[in-house]
């Protein structure tokens, strides 16, 4: 199909101070399709640039005046992203390169081939078509890669999109602690979201889910034959974030087998298929989270202490609920928009007395507990408020005034526990002889308490 | 009916001219005539470059161009260029009735091979098809069998055919190309 009438194939401008070559060389770039301007000298060529854009500039380096080097460092000072090519005699080859070197895309000797320059100079605009091209879609995809949203303005939250802020644009391994339902994956997301490794993907994996070979298998691939029922190869985890960033969910959950698969790839970042012998490079950022103590599995042989220095990097802990109440009304708000918009339903408020009920319960499972019992509500609510009765909140887990005041066996366990590890100056391991339990036990239970050593709560520190 | 006149330019073979007019008046519908003059290329000659600038040339044309002649289509046997570029095959007024080829470089012992007159005579063809489309106003094409399509060796002139394609066709100036096909 012909460019008739389209300069579908660009536009140029031609700048030489001969008119010969200029016209010669305009001529012949319009029989080729193209739409051309010329420009006798620098002052004329700016000015034809500040009219319209151009996809590349042939200049001319010996010109009376300002000449073609100086030119193109103009140009490319207006336009970093326009195509300069030099034209140059074998004189001055060398003033040529160093037109490259500051930014020209080529240069071609006089008298010009005309198969060489033909194709130099589709190749320079399919180049920089294809750059603009990329920075359209990159633009696009920020729009579409929005991060998630990490709601609430408390100030835990602002330490935590600090921590976040820092980590995410380095490529170092974070290990994000904290409670079930605190948003640890939403964390994560927001890591990826806002790394440069953004476009590629964030693949996720829940350890704790899967069985050992399972987890090997989904982690590292497996060759076809590997195992009965291996009918195909798989790629795995590792292969499928390729330039992205892998999610390990979960973490203090894997077996120690697995555990030491985990710590080679990280160091060597490398894996070997399940059933293969042959180890594949890998690309990928790691983030890792576990609502375990993962100091207390060590102390126990659970958990290899190499893995937990390598994954320990950079920490972030996600903080409980009860310790940011004040994010309450804007999570509510957020999973009451979310909400409406899945079930159609036109929830506009809520009313205050719901809220405070909400500002005191306990919420163990945290911001999850919180967005299902917002679900909840808004399948019986009626429009266009959520009352107090629409939630069914257990009565025992509000928050009450006082720790160890209520009667139920929570309310007793927990004084008890506290009163013992009063008794042990505050020391876990000591008070879990005590009781009779094990440390992760006593730790689990202290979290849900919402008991913390007396030091900053909250997000990040480096290691 | 519109007429094509060709103008040997120097000793141009007057049989090879004579061969191209029945090709060229089938492509565009025209009376395709060799004139009995010639065109003396000596003003155009560059002694350092030993080329002839084709655009002297298409100006040493332009007396031709008179109302009896619609297109006017020089034929050389020498080298031609422009300026700025180390050789050109032909040059056409973009729009205009003038148009020069050169058949310098579609010979085979130009590029150390055995003389083979048909295969120049085919690519002479399709050279002055494609000079004769850029006087209608049809700039390069991709489509890389219509002979509008850029060629800057000859094994990319031997790639295309020796006709325009249907969009070149119907994109030529009106009332110049009767739709023959």
């Amino acid at each position: 199909m012909s460019n008739n009438g389209s300069h579908a194939k660009g536009r140029l401008l031609i700048v030489d101070d001969e008119l010969s070559v200029r016209d010669s060389l305009g001529k012949w770039f319009t029989e080729e399709g193209y739409e051309v301007f010329t420009a006798e000298n620098a002052g004329d060529a700016l000015t034809r640039m500040a009219e319209r854009r151009y996809d590349l500039a042939l200049l001319d380096i010996k010109m009376r005046g300002t000449d073609g080097v100086e030119l193109q460092r103009r140009i490319h000072e207006i336009d970093p992203e326009m195509v300069t090519v030099m034209m140059t005699g074998y004189a001055s080859v060398e003033t040529a390169v160093a037109a490259l070197k500051n930014g020209a895309y080529d240069y071609v000797t006089k008298p010009l081939d005309p198969e060489d320059v033909s194709h130099l100079v589709r190749n320079a605009i399919s180049h920089r078509r294809a750059r603009m091209e990329n920075l359209r879609l990159r633009n696009t995809m920020d729009e579409v890669v929005r991060p998630p949203d990490l709601v609430g303005n408390s100030a835990l939250m602002q330490k935590l999109r600090d921590a976040i802020d820092t980590v995410a644009p380095t490529d170092a391994t974070v290990l994000i602690t904290g409670e079930s339902g605190t948003g640890k994956e939403v964390i994560a997301r927001s890591i990826h979201a806002h790394s440069p490794r953004r476009y590629h993907p964030l693949v996720a994996i829940h350890c704790g889910a899967l069985t050992e070979t399972l987890l090997e298998s989904e982690l590292f691939g497996h060759e076809k034959g590997a195992f009965t029922g291996a009918q195909f190869r798989k790629l795995g985890k590792f292969e499928l974030a390729e330039g992205g960033t892998v999610f390990l969910d979960e973490i203090g959950d894997i077996s120690l087998k697995t555990q030491t698969d985990l710590l080679r790839v990280l160091q060597e970042r490398e894996i070997t298929r399940v059933g293969g012998n042959q180890p594949i490079r890998v690309d990928f950022r790691c983030v890792a989270a576990t609502n375990k103590p993962l100091e207390a599995l060590i102390e126990e042989g659970k958990f290899r202490p190499d893995l937990y220095y390598r994954l320990n990097v950079f920490r972030v802990e996600a903080p409980p609920l009860r310790d940011r109440r004040d994010d309450i009304p804007a999570l509510v708000d957020h999973f009451v928009r979310k909400f409406s918009l899945a079930m159609n339903k036109r929830i506009t408020r809520v009313a205050p007395a719901a809220m405070t009920r909400l500002q005191q319960h306990e919420w163990p499972g945290n911001v999850r507990e919180l967005e299902n019992a917002v679900e909840r509500a808004m399948v019986v609510a009626q429009e266009p408020e959520l009352r107090e009765q629409d939630f069914s909140l257990d009565l025992n887990s509000v928050l009450a005034n006082g720790a160890g005041g209520g009667r139920s066996l929570d309310d007793v366990e927990r004084a008890h526990i506290l009163r013992v590890l009063e008794e042990c100056g505050g020391n876990q391991t000591r008070a879990a002889e005590v009781l009779g339990v094990d440390r992760v036990t006593l730790h689990n239970k202290l979290k849900r308490y919402g008991w913390s050593r007396p030091q900053p709560v909250g997000a990040g520190s480096k290691q | 009916m519109n007429r094509i006149a060709l103008v040997p330019v120097g000793d141009f073979d007057r049989r090879l001219a004579q061969r191209l007019c029945a090709p060229l008046a089938a492509e565009f519908a025209a009376d395709c005539r060799l004139l009995p003059q010639s065109l003396d290329p000596q003003s155009a000659f560059h002694p350092e470059r030993q080329q002839y600038h084709s655009t002297e040339l298409l100006a040493g044309l332009q007396p031709f161009a008179d109302g009896m002649n619609w297109r006017v289509i020089g034929l050389a046997a020498v080298d031609l260029y422009i300026p700025i570029l180390t050789f050109v095959f032909g040059e056409a007024q973009m729009g205009g009735p003038c148009a020069v080829v050169s058949t310098h470089r579609l010979r085979q012992e130009c590029y150390g091979l055995p003389t083979d007159p048909e295969l120049l005579f085919t690519r002479a063809v399709k050279e002055a098809v494609h000079e004769l489309g850029h006087t209608l106003g049809l700039t390069h094409c991709d489509d890389y069998e219509c002979a509008m399509a850029s060629s800057h060796s000859v094994e990319w002139i031997d790639l295309k055919g020796i006709s325009l394609c249907t969009h070149c066709r119907s994109s030529a100036k009106p009332q110049t190309i009767a739709n023959t096909r």
